[in-house]
């Protein structure tokens, strides 16, 4: 189980969480404007690293509040946590084969 | 040529205390080029190389794999086979899959120990009814078999199961398919690696790819730790790790990947000989020949490559498999491991071209990867074979998620993600 550390709660078990997928995806500013490719892109493609991986997390057994986390998809540690709107903290890139 | 496996082959090796037994496949080194690379010798890969080769007469092919055969998802599920799947374009591909299995120990010589001990799914609630109610006839318009039990049925069908009034998952119905049933998953790897190995396939393992060469976008060759391969064609065959091949070949993918688990308790004589499953509650449950209950858990919702998955999951299944199967209370639980599937956003598979001239993609498959193994092979093969998808995965195509042409099994899948 993974040892989530909320930044408004601290450390909490990863029951009270839920998860919100990958983080920092921006709706489009013009839906009007975008080809059936950008909408593919946007709705369904995703990076689904294996590394380092930029997601959202909302602890809704908790103080219900979204943050955003780095975390390591393969090793699943969490490298760090930061609030919605923050831009990502700089962490190095882990590549496995 | 091989040997055949036969009661006379087997007679002949007792002679000389097994010891004379020929290696199932070669390991050579790679060739500098084949005309198909295939990446990934799962079930999957294997099966392509052999459909390729018998099917399509293409024999200079390679399957490459990063570890050992069927060490990934083919070696981490809990070898459940069936067809019943909601629409049509799911229904003829898996259902094609489930005939080619029929006949498989006889086509590979090997045996693959299916059973087709009858899957049972059951219903929790007034709406689980109705989905079975029609899931059931949509699978007998498509030639799918398919019968609707009652409770009392139920009991008949699997004793064990505990339907006192007032459990916490009351039973108030099931689907049956009686040609579902269980597989040897280890033997469906090997199976067709022997096979594809006598038709001339090279199986080269412990060879992980590091990257692709891509000219004017066509691929050229695959860039190994055994080295360069040139290649004609490269097919991806690797589930969990389609997203990381397809960012080396420079395209995305709409896949996630979560962990799932399964587990196995200590052996004990024949206690249930069907597969019962629930989808409502993530319960699924089977017992293998060496006397073990198999059991599969449900995903964490999290994206995770770890092969391993959280004790609250497992822990959630398990209260549910002793809710329904009160007996098993005392069970101990042996081992426990998790796969990394690759679900896609409608639960369907992808066996399609790339945007990569000459590269092909099968992935995807999610929960339903061990039971289409025959089949997602043998659509591939042709894929790869003819440049163009053949009508049972024409449906399968990487741009469905473009065109809107979703395929939405979240309800046939049986496990939530």
């Amino acid at each position: 189980m993974l040892l989530i550390p909320c930044p408004y709660c601290g450390p909490r078990e990863e029951t009270e969480f839920s998860y919100g997928g990958e983080a920092h995806i921006e709706r489009p500013k013009q839906p009007e404007a975008l080809s059936d490719e950008a909408w593919a892109d946007y709705l369904f493609m995703t990076s689904n690293t294996k590394g380092v991986f930029l997601e959202r997390w909302v602890h809704s057994h908790g103080c219900r509040r979204w943050f955003n986390a780095a975390r390591d998809t393969l090793t699943n540690e969490v490298l760090a946590v930061y609030e919605m709107g923050d831009t990502p903290p700089k962490l190095e890139k882990r590549t496995y084969v | 040529m091989k040997s055949r496996y036969s009661i006379f082959s087997l007679l002949r090796n007792a002679l000389s205390y097994h010891e004379g037994w020929p290696e199932a496949w070669r390991s050579p080194e790679p060739k500098p080029s084949y005309d198909v690379v295939i990446v990934g010798g799962g079930g999957h890969g294997l099966a392509t190389a052999y459909y390729l080769a018998k099917e399509h007469g293409i024999t200079n092919v390679a399957v490459i794999e990063r570890g050992w055969l069927g060490g990934g998802n083919t070696g981490r599920n809990t070898t459940i086979v069936r067809s019943n799947y909601l629409w049509d374009e799911s229904a003829h591909l898996y259902e094609h899959s489930l005939k080619l299995w029929e006949g498989l120990t006889r086509e590979l010589n090997y045996n693959v120990m299916f059973s087709q001990r009858g899957v049972m799914n059951l219903a929790h609630s007034q709406h689980d009814l109705r989905e079975l109610g029609r899931r059931i006839a949509a699978n007998r318009l498509n030639g799918v078999d398919s019968e609707f039990l009652t409770p009392r049925q139920v009991k008949q069908f699997c004793p064990i199961i505990d339907l006192r009034e007032g459990g916490r998952y009351p039973v108030l119905g099931a689907s049956l398919q009686r040609r579902g049933g269980t597989a040897r998953h280890d033997a469906i790897a090997w199976g067709y690696a022997r096979a594809a190995d006598a038709l001339g396939v090279d199986i080269i393992q412990e060879c992980p790819v590091e990257g692709f060469r891509i000219e004017k976008g066509r691929v050229r060759a695959v860039e190994t730790a055994k080295g360069t391969i040139e290649a004609g064609k490269v097919a991806l065959a690797v589930a969990g790790h389609s997203s990381v091949l397809a960012e080396l070949a420079g395209f995305r993918l709409p896949i996630v990947c979560h962990p799932l688990q399964a587990l196995v308790s200590e052996p004990v004589k024949p206690v249930i000989d069907c597969v019962v499953m629930s989808n409502a509650v993530h319960a699924y449950i089977s017992q293998s020949d060496k006397g073990d209950l198999v059991i599969g858990a449900g995903v964490d919702r999290y994206i995770g490559y770890s092969q391993g998955g959280g004790l609250p999951v497992t822990e959630e299944t398990l209260a549910a498999i002793c809710e329904l199967f009160p007996l098993f209370r005392r069970m101990r639980m042996m081992r426990c491991w998790g796969g990394t599937v690759d679900t896609c956003p409608d639960a369907s598979p992808i066996v399609s071209k790339t945007p990569v001239e000459g590269m092909y993609i099968n992935g995807g498959w999610g929960t339903g990867g061990f039971k289409s193994t025959p089949g997602s092979g043998w659509v591939y093969a042709h894929t790869i074979a003819h440049d163009e998808p053949h009508p049972l995965n024409a449906a399968f195509k990487l741009d469905r998620f473009t065109t809107g042409y979703l395929i939405d099994e979240h309800g046939a899948a049986a496990v939530a993600h």
